[in-house]
């Protein structure tokens, strides 16, 4: 494949695409669904010497988080993918990877946490994980999941970055509906990917390091600060590669993504392919003359607070949409994190909170119709506090 | 290459002095003799556990060849990443020289915690070296009991009470283990015997695929003995056949060291030098004194039936 073009593929496919192409030195994977198919194709392009990539078919999540520790602190390009109780397993070393500052890229296939154990949609894996010090990126799409793959590699590696990247998209909904995928040329991705340069690579003998020391009440303050030091330039890091890979592939990206903000009324902030229901009922209450829209955090952690304060504090109402639960008995996490992005805005928007969607329960463009009703409802000035539970039998 | 024994001096010291393991500890004798076993550039990785904690205490580090400690229990998945990058870079051109790979984990981060990544680690065939040191308990949280543990052993967690004396089990056989996973070369070893030790380490070295050692490593606080006996006490583990040194190279079984005649001691000359054993002493407790006797001696006759059993011409020693 030399030339850009399209091809209808599934969002985990489209991920083992994207992977193929950057052709990492190490992958060290364990499957579960709805990631699989990752892993499956990406063995395949392996074992067609597709791939200069050594991959290790590890025992368990644990071990493949551990080989990319070993693998990327030794030098090397490392990347695996997981989905929910693979990413709750890597828990440990989830920690240990962003602490030692190791830029390994891992497409999270988003998928309920047990019990009971299922299968399906939720975002409680890497909700879970939002604080474990990854950068975390969600997709709408297959075209965004590929993308962002991509566009994670430079991020992740960026000298003043160097932190590990989650590429998160929606099991099934994304990770299994065939899509229109516009595939870039191998030589441009790799162009692009480029050539990755650690610092100090363990297999550099000749300069030994040790890494994982003990670290004390005397040092280890320290390097937690400069580990939010390095998360301090993401945002710019991000925009300046996602402006390059405009240019090889002409697809824009943001840190925060809006649809039909700038003279809305009320707004939905919601994540991954839930945006792209959304838009159609956007779409069509625009039609209407209903002055909504839409808001996509793109980049949850860090989290760009000021962006989306900026962009939400001039609306009357805004409906923040969680995939899932924190049982704090106060709503989901993206809901705290936008509330206390506003809080320092004179105008804030009353925020109504919203669940939905837990394990695969499916949001239709109804649902969010209701609740842009619910949002004009607040606007002429009913009171909503409690968190409502969207499309669940109470 | 299996090195000569004349070239042992020779390789440089990775592990320097400094560090802060208690005075008698015998695992910076394991590794630094491990160690002696290449000519090699070596990485290090290690288990959480005494031999990490005490030699990487930032910023300072005791280690001069280059070391990751990750976490308890993926010393061997973490050495996996580190080999797989090798062998990607190497053979992209990245990279051109001969790098050897040296996994570390306590009994526990090898016995129990870590036993899965270790399994998985030699399954896959990674060509890199595993190393036990085995203190026969958590030492590093406080001397907590381990699958290591030998029976009637006191720990903090098999205390010697008024209704339990000690640890009930005895300890598994992770060097049998590990020989089921039938890789090139697995070797159980101890510092009393040097020679013996770093030959088996260069052996380890040298085979293409994994290889593991299991190497007895005495801890005065732990054990409760003087802090100048760990060689000695490690020399009477081996003559009472409790920790017999053995190996297992391609499938063949061979006891690399047998005690004759007067070296010959028995378990309780071995157990009387130990605080943790204390409570053996006492007669209600002499039959189990005489069970790890028992048990150690049918350890050894199993030793010897699979050396026969396996040796190359034909059963004959
Ligand atoms: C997941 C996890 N569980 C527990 C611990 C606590 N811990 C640290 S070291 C250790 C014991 C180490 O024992 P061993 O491997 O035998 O090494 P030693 O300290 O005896 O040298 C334990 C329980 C930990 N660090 N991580
Ligand atoms: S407690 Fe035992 S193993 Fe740990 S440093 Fe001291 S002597 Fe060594
Ligand atoms: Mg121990």
């Amino acid at each position: 494949m030399t030339k850009n073009f399209i091809k209808p593929l599934t969002g985990a496919s489209a991920v083992s695409e994207a992977m193929r192409q950057i052709d990492p030195d190490v992958v060290a994977a364990y499957p579960i669904t709805p990631q699989t198919e990752i892993v499956m194709k990406f063995s395949q392009f392996v074992n067609d010497g597709k791939v200069n990539t050594e991959f290790v078919p590890v025992e368990s999540e644990h071990s493949a988080m551990s080989a990319c520790v070993g693998a990327s602190a030794a030098g090397a390009r490392a990347m695996t993918a997981t989905a929910s109780a693979g990413l709750a397993l890597m828990w440990e070393i989830l920690y240990v990877a962003a602490s030692n500052r190791l830029p390994i890229v891992m497409p999270v296939v988003n998928r309920a946490l047990s019990a009971p154990i299922n299968i399906h949609c939720d975002h409680s894996d890497t909700m879970g994980a939002r604080d474990s010090g990854w950068i975390q990126i969600y997709c709408e799409s297959a075209q965004e999941a590929y993308d962002n793959v991509i566009a994670a590699v430079r991020i992740a590696e960026h000298e003043k970055i160097l932190l590990p990247v989650m590429v998160c998209q929606d099991g099934f909904i994304t990770s299994h509906a065939m899509e229109r995928v516009d595939i870039l040329e191998d030589e441009k991705v790799k162009k692009f990917a480029g050539e990755l340069k650690l610092p100090f690579p363990l297999l550099d003998t000749d300069n030994p390091v040790t890494y994982g020391p003990l670290d004390l009440f005397d040092y280890y303050f320290e390097h937690k600060r400069q580990q939010s030091e390095a998360i301090s330039h993401v945002f710019e890091v991000t925009d300046s590669i996602y402006k390059e890979f405009e240019k090889i592939s002409g697809r824009k990206y943001n840190r925060v993504e809006t649809y039909k903000i700038k003279d809305a009324e009320t707004a939905i902030v919601a994540l991954n392919s839930t945006i792209g229901t959304a838009k159609d009922v956007v779409d069509a209450l625009r039609e209407k003359g209903e002055k909504v829209g839409l808001l996509f955090p793109r980049m949850f952690r860090p989290f760009p607070a000021e962006e989306i304060a900026e962009k939400l504090s001039g609306l009357s109402a805004v409906a923040v949409l969680d995939r899932s639960e924190t049982f704090s008995g106060t709503g989901g996490p993206m809901l705290a994190d936008i509330k206390s992005a506003l809080y320092e805005k004179e105008s804030r928007p009353t925020i109504l909170k919203y669940i939905y969607g837990l394990g695969g329960r499916e949001i239709n463009p109804a649902q969010i119709e209701q609740v842009f009703s619910d949002l004009k409802e607040v606007k002429k000035g009913k009171k909503v506090e409690q968190v409502v539970y969207l499309g669940v039998r109470e | 290459m299996k090195l000569n024994i004349k070239e042992f001096p020779k390789i440089p010291e990775r592990l320097g002095s400094g560090h802060r393991l208690c005075s008698g500890c015998g695992a910076p004798i394991v590794a630094k003799m491990v160690l002696m076993g290449t000519k090699d550039p070596v990485v290090v990785t290690n288990a959480t556990g005494c031999l990490e904690v005490a030699t990487t205490i930032f910023p300072y580090t005791a280690w001069k060849t280059p070391f990751i400690h990750s976490a308890f229990e993926n010393s061997a998945s973490t050495a996996a990443g580190v080999e797989a990058a090798y062998q990607s870079l190497k053979r992209q051109g990245k990279i051109k020289r001969e790098i050897k790979i040296l996994a570390i984990g306590g009994d526990g981060g090898t016995y129990d915690i870590g036993l899965q990544a270790l399994s998985g680690a030699l399954e896959r065939g990674h060509d890199f070296v595993y190393l036990c040191y085995d203190n026969g308990a958590y030492m590093n949280t406080g001397v907590q009991r381990s699958g290591s543990t030998p029976r009637g052993s006191s720990t903090t967690t098999s205390p010697a009470g008024e209704a339990v004396p000690g640890k009930q089990q005895f300890p598994k056989d992770l060097t049998a283990i590990c020989a089921a996973h039938k890789i090139p070369y697995v070797a159980q070893g101890a510092i009393s015997n040097w020679k013996d030790l770093i030959t088996k380490a260069s052996k380890a070295f040298a085979v293409k695929g994994p290889a593991v050692l299991n190497v007895l490593s005495p801890c005065p606080p732990g054990w409760k003995h003087a802090d100048d006996l760990a060689v000695e006490i490690s020399d009477i583990a081996v003559n009472s056949k409790i920790w017999p040194l053995y190996e297992i190279e391609n499938g063949q079984w061979r006891i690399t060291y047998k005690p004759r005649d007067k070296k010959i001691r028995p378990v309780e000359d071995w157990i009387k030098m130990q605080g943790r054993f204390r409570h053996l002493t006492k007669k209600e407790n002499h039959h189990i004194i005489e069970e790890i006797q028992q048990w150690a001696d049918e350890n050894w006759d199993r030793l010897e039936r699979m050396e026969k059993a396996t040796s190359s011409e034909g059963g004959s020693e």
